[in-house]
């Protein structure tokens, strides 16, 4: 007799809830600071704008900000109940975040509980037929964020870096994990000043280099709303991306 | 329903073991109290389709009490300790771990402590080599 003890069932139940997504696309960077939720939120409605059938999951548990930036009220807007809680269309994207549950409170996650919430939002989420799914990940190259990459069904990732000579080595560690991982792997480069640009970086570690999005002080302003996020400088780069991106996954 | 998304989990693994080529012969589904699953739907469903999947095994459930443990006080509690609204109630339904957003330690005030049991939805199985693949009894 044998006994299967302790099964938990919940990244059975992410695979099938994921199961009708064309492409899962972890958005990723080495620390914090570098801009990556908005490039996320950015790609997720160029993409929808495109045409695309998109969904946006903040699986960044701990400190979520998509919702920020989007101008959504967790408090007002709720996932409905179907099959599992199907998340509400905000400006043609499908968008997900645990702050549906917590309010925007602090919510001092630490260790196990931190990927006990990350599986629990996997394996709730109801997102039906997919072209595309951006994920925000948690930053940093921690336990959490790297797991994330073993619960998503076929990740290619877009890694988030700025040029900064000081956060060359995390950019350098996060490519070098994820070409070990054998995962597909994009690069682009937020709030890009000088010439100093990150295609070598990209080339060493066979990473396709996405393009370069200029700093724009205009964009703190125009959060809280998808229409003015769209209208910015910031968007205007993240576009020339979103196109190259979903060349890259042929959708 | 959100629990449905669970049912059908629980189902997909008792499905993969049974592929695996073991006989099923006991299903035990944990469900937390933090969670607060519809343990009537759970049954409605997993009943009918456990015996489906793996003919002959049995289905219990048993129903596991919330723990919590202070990090800073050290002291233990329980749900019973602590007072939630509705809304609350619903919110850790779907995403236990809101739990830490609503609720500090009982006795010292802290936020950090850690969930000990009783969080979610867990299974256990038993299970035997199916004879006529193996040709041995175990
Ligand atoms: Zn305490």
């Amino acid at each position: 007799m044998e006994q299967f003890g302790s099964i938990d069932p919940r990244l059975t139940g992410a695979r099938l809830m994921l199961s009708k997504v064309k492409a899962v696309v972890p958005v990723m960077s080495a620390k914090g600071g570098v801009g990556k939720t908005l490039v996320a939120v950015l790609t997720a409605l160029h993409a929808a704008r495109m045409g695309r059938r998109v969904g946006l999951l903040d699986l960044d548990v701990t400190s979520p900000s998509a919702h920020i930036a989007l101008g959504v009220d967790p408090q007002k807007l709720q996932p409905e109940e179907r099959d599992g809680v199907v998340p509400p269309d905000v400006a043609g994207v499908k968008f997900m975040t645990v702050a549906f549950y917590t309010w925007d409170k602090p919510t001092p996650l630490r260790g196990p509980a931190v990927d006990d919430a990350i599986r629990e939002v996997l394996a709730v989420t109801n997102w039906g037929e997919l072209d595309l799914l951006v994920v925000d990940t948690p930053p940093g190259l921690r336990d959490e964020a790297l797991d994330v990459l073993e619960y998503l069904p076929r990740p290619r990732v877009l890694a988030v870096a700025t040029p900064s000579r000081l956060a060359r080595a995390g950019v350098e560690r996060l490519l070098a994990i994820l070409e070990e991982q054998g995962l597909e792997r994009y690069i682009v480069e937020n709030m890009a000043i000088g010439a100093v640009g990150l295609e070598e970086l990209a080339e060493k570690y066979h990473a396709r280099y996405l393009g370069r999005i200029r700093y724009d002080p205009g964009v703190e302003e125009a959060l809280g709303s998808p229409e003015k996020l769209l209208d910015t400088d910031m968007a205007k780069d993240v576009e020339q991306i979103a196109k190259k991106l979903l060349e890259e996954l042929g959708l | 329903m959100h629990e449905w998304a669970l049912i059908r989990a629980i189902i997909a693994e008792v499905e993969e073991v049974v592929k695996k080529g073991y006989k099923v012969d006991e299903v035990t589904v944990y469900l937390g109290e933090l969670q607060n699953v519809d343990k009537s739907v759970m049954e409605a469903y997993l009943n009918e389709a456990i015996p489906q999947i793996a003919p002959g095994a049995q289905v219990r459930y048993e129903t596991e009490p919330a723990r919590f443990r202070c990090r800073v006080c050290g002291r233990e509690w329980g749900l019973d300790a602590v007072e939630l609204d509705e809304a609350t109630r619903e919110a850790i339904h779907f995403v236990p771990e809101a739990v830490y957003s609503f609720v500090r330690c009982p006795f010292c005030g802290s936020r950090d402590y850690e969930i000990t049991q009783g969080r979610g939805v867990r299974l256990a199985l038993v299970t035997s080599r199916r004879q006529e693949e193996t040709g041995e009894t175990r």
